[in-house]
């Protein structure tokens, strides 16, 4: 945080003549970033680096170096513990929800960005008061559901119960981002002779990348993450996801550390891959669509 | 938002587009419709019935006889509630202020910020599950810190902080805060991006001092993105039970069970499906009260 004095005139040198020749007030120093910032990278990093210990290094092995290194933990976690079905499972719910909530999303954002309707205001006053409904709770009317509709079992169960719980929040982001897209460009599209839809595809959707980065990576982790309603609505072991496969192997009675740490990295990195990607595009997305409403 | 043109053939358009609008939602309102409301009214319903499926003979309309049982006579419930409060005010407390902290630092310039940011973000994309593999390493006594600690002659061997009631409170704390922290400090940077420099660069040549800047500036910036992401903290970290279940599984002795974990185990194990209903209702109209309440008192959207 530097004075810039060369592009503000009016703050001639001399003004701020008494300042200088000592430290500029309030200056954050490098160590007052350092220290702070240093500690809590090791509180984040040393639970990563233990599981990464614990899912490289030989069995039966103290040391806190992952050597010699070996892979034998995750051959047991993704043939013998059937990690390899999980993550199939995982990855293709994960895609689903991420496509359903995008889509549905999308076209509920530009109704709210663009159009005044009856009932525009009970539609988002319903949506907050979604985040209200305990998931945890819904288990069992939302079983009861999927029961009647023969889904129990299957994994568009957890697609849909996903996809339901995302909506709200990525709905009302992508709604906010919208509307900071000049309605003057869609006008001149249409006058071009465009119709709205194409005029959307064409003006509006390249505007939103940030905005569906945001929102479908939200959707992918949220649905990779989820445990819950995994564990409640399928019960076939080769339905299960990676959370659901991961908890059993912390449910035996004698804990397999080796197969929980590779278990673990496998649950881990697809979400911290993605997450690497959009974590830029997240803090944008927020400050884009969220609060402003 | 009225769009007001001159243009004839646009005017056309919109005219023309009154059902649009409703096609658009549809898809929305009817899986919300669906999946959450008419579940949440079901709920609602049940929470008035004796509905039990081991004991079908005695199902019927109980009134309110499910609510009498939850305020009266059910010691668990009141437990599992205190439980959730204190779970639910500790951990948002914490989590705000560190992500503050976080957020405050991570917004300053430096060398290797990019990276800072990405790393000290990432335990978000983590699940519960997750995390409670993790930490279950770290806390255990032959696997965990403690061991390589006492190795070292730092502490004594065999600490195991899940299985003390006294220390599983904030073993567990612990855990929740590595992944929940992120949050904040993610919704916090976003809004900080939006504060103008000139604001900052105006005050520190009127010679305000950091800390007054902060105070004067920066917090009344932050309010409304404070309060809304406390209260959906507060709502996610009461309704979320990935965590505790996994890792304390409301143990040892119902000493870390919140509302929402009694009530999964109560529908699931005991197949009380009625009186699990009528916790359920409880819970939703605690947290609809709480919510309202607090952006009352806390005047969000108000200018300053």
């Amino acid at each position: 945080m530097t004075l810039q004095t060369a592009e503000r005139p009016h703050l001639a040198p001399s003004a701020l003549a008494p300042r200088t020749g000592r430290k500029e007030k309030g200056k954050v120093g490098r160590w007052e970033i350092w220290v702070p910032l240093g500690l809590y990278l090791l509180f984040t990093l040393v639970p990563f680096y233990w599981m990464l210990v614990f899912a490289f290094r030989p069995r039966g092995s103290a040391s806190l170096l992952p050597w010699p290194i070996t892979f034998d933990n995750f051959a047991t976690v993704w043939n013998d513990l059937s990690f390899a079905v999980f993550f199939k499972n995982s990855l293709m719910v994960g895609v689903a929800s991420l496509v359903m909530t995008t889509v549905v999303a999308l076209a509920g954002g530009y109704a709210l960005a663009r159009y005044e309707f009856r009932g525009r205001k009970l539609f988002m006053v319903g949506m907050l008061c979604t985040q209200f409904i305990p998931g945890a709770m819904m288990l069992i009317p939302l079983f009861e559901i999927f029961r009647v509709l023969g889904l129990v079992n299957s994994l568009w169960s957890l697609v849909i119960a996903e996809t339901v719980f995302q909506l709200p929040l990525s709905l009302i982001l992508i709604s906010g981002f919208i509307r900071n897209v000049p309605v003057e460009l869609e006008q001149a599209a249409w006058v071009d002779g465009c119709g709205r839809l194409r005029g959307f595809f064409a003006v509006v959707l390249p505007l939103l990348r940030p905005a569906l980065v945001a929102v479908g990576s939200f959707a992918f982790i949220h649905s990779w993450n989820n445990f819950l309603f995994a564990l409640m609505f399928v019960s076939e072991q080769e339905k299960f996801t990676v959370p659901v496969g991961l908890a059993y192997t912390l449910g035996e009675f004698s804990v397999d550390f080796g197969a929980l740490a590779a278990g673990g990295v496998v649950a881990a990195v697809p979400v911290v891959l993605v997450f690497a990607v959009i974590q830029r595009y997240l803090v944008q997305g927020m400050s884009a669509g969220a609060v402003k409403g | 938002m009225a769009i007001t043109t001159a243009n004839p053939r646009i005017r056309r358009r919109l005219g023309r587009a009154a059902r649009t609008p409703y096609l658009l939602i549809a898809p929305a309102v009817i899986a919300m419709l669906g999946f959450l409301v008419y579940p949440m009214a079901s709920v609602i319903y049940y929470s008035l019935q004796t509905y039990n499926v081991t004991k079908p003979w005695d199902n019927g309309f109980a009134g309110l006889d499910n609510f009498r049982r939850l305020l009266f006579e059910d010691p668990l419930f009141w437990q599992s509630l205190g439980f959730s409060l204190k779970w639910v005010g500790v951990e948002v407390f914490l989590q705000l202020v560190f992500g503050l902290v976080l957020a405050l630092i991570v917004n300053e310039t430096f060398v290797g910020r990019g990276l800072a940011r990405a790393t000290v973000f990432s335990p978000w994309a983590v699940s519960g599950v997750l995390t409670t593999g993790i930490w279950i390493l770290l806390y255990n006594p032959t696997t965990g810190v403690s061991r390589y600690l006492a190795d070292l002659g730092l502490m004594q061997y065999g600490a195991a902080p899940l299985a003390g009631p006294d220390t599983v409170f904030w073993a567990a704390v612990l855990a929740e805060l590595w992944r929940g922290v992120p949050f904040f400090a993610i919704l916090l940077l976003a809004d900080l991006q939006s504060i103008s420099k000139e604001l900052y660069e105006a005050a520190s040549v009127d010679g305000a001092s950091r800390v007054r800047r902060f105070v004067h500036i920066t917090l009344p910036h932050l309010k409304d993105a404070i309060i809304l992401s406390t209260l959906l903290r507060c709502v996610w970290e009461f309704n979320n039970v990935d965590l505790l279940y996994t890792l304390t599984g409301g143990g040892p002795a119902h000493a870390t069970t919140t509302l929402p974990l009694y009530v999964a185990a109560k529908a699931v194990q005991s197949h009380d499906f009625g009186y699990g209903s009528a916790l359920t209702t409880a819970a939703f109209l605690i947290l609809t009260f709480f919510s309202i309440a607090y952006l009352r008192l806390s005047r969000f959207g108000a200018k300053s």
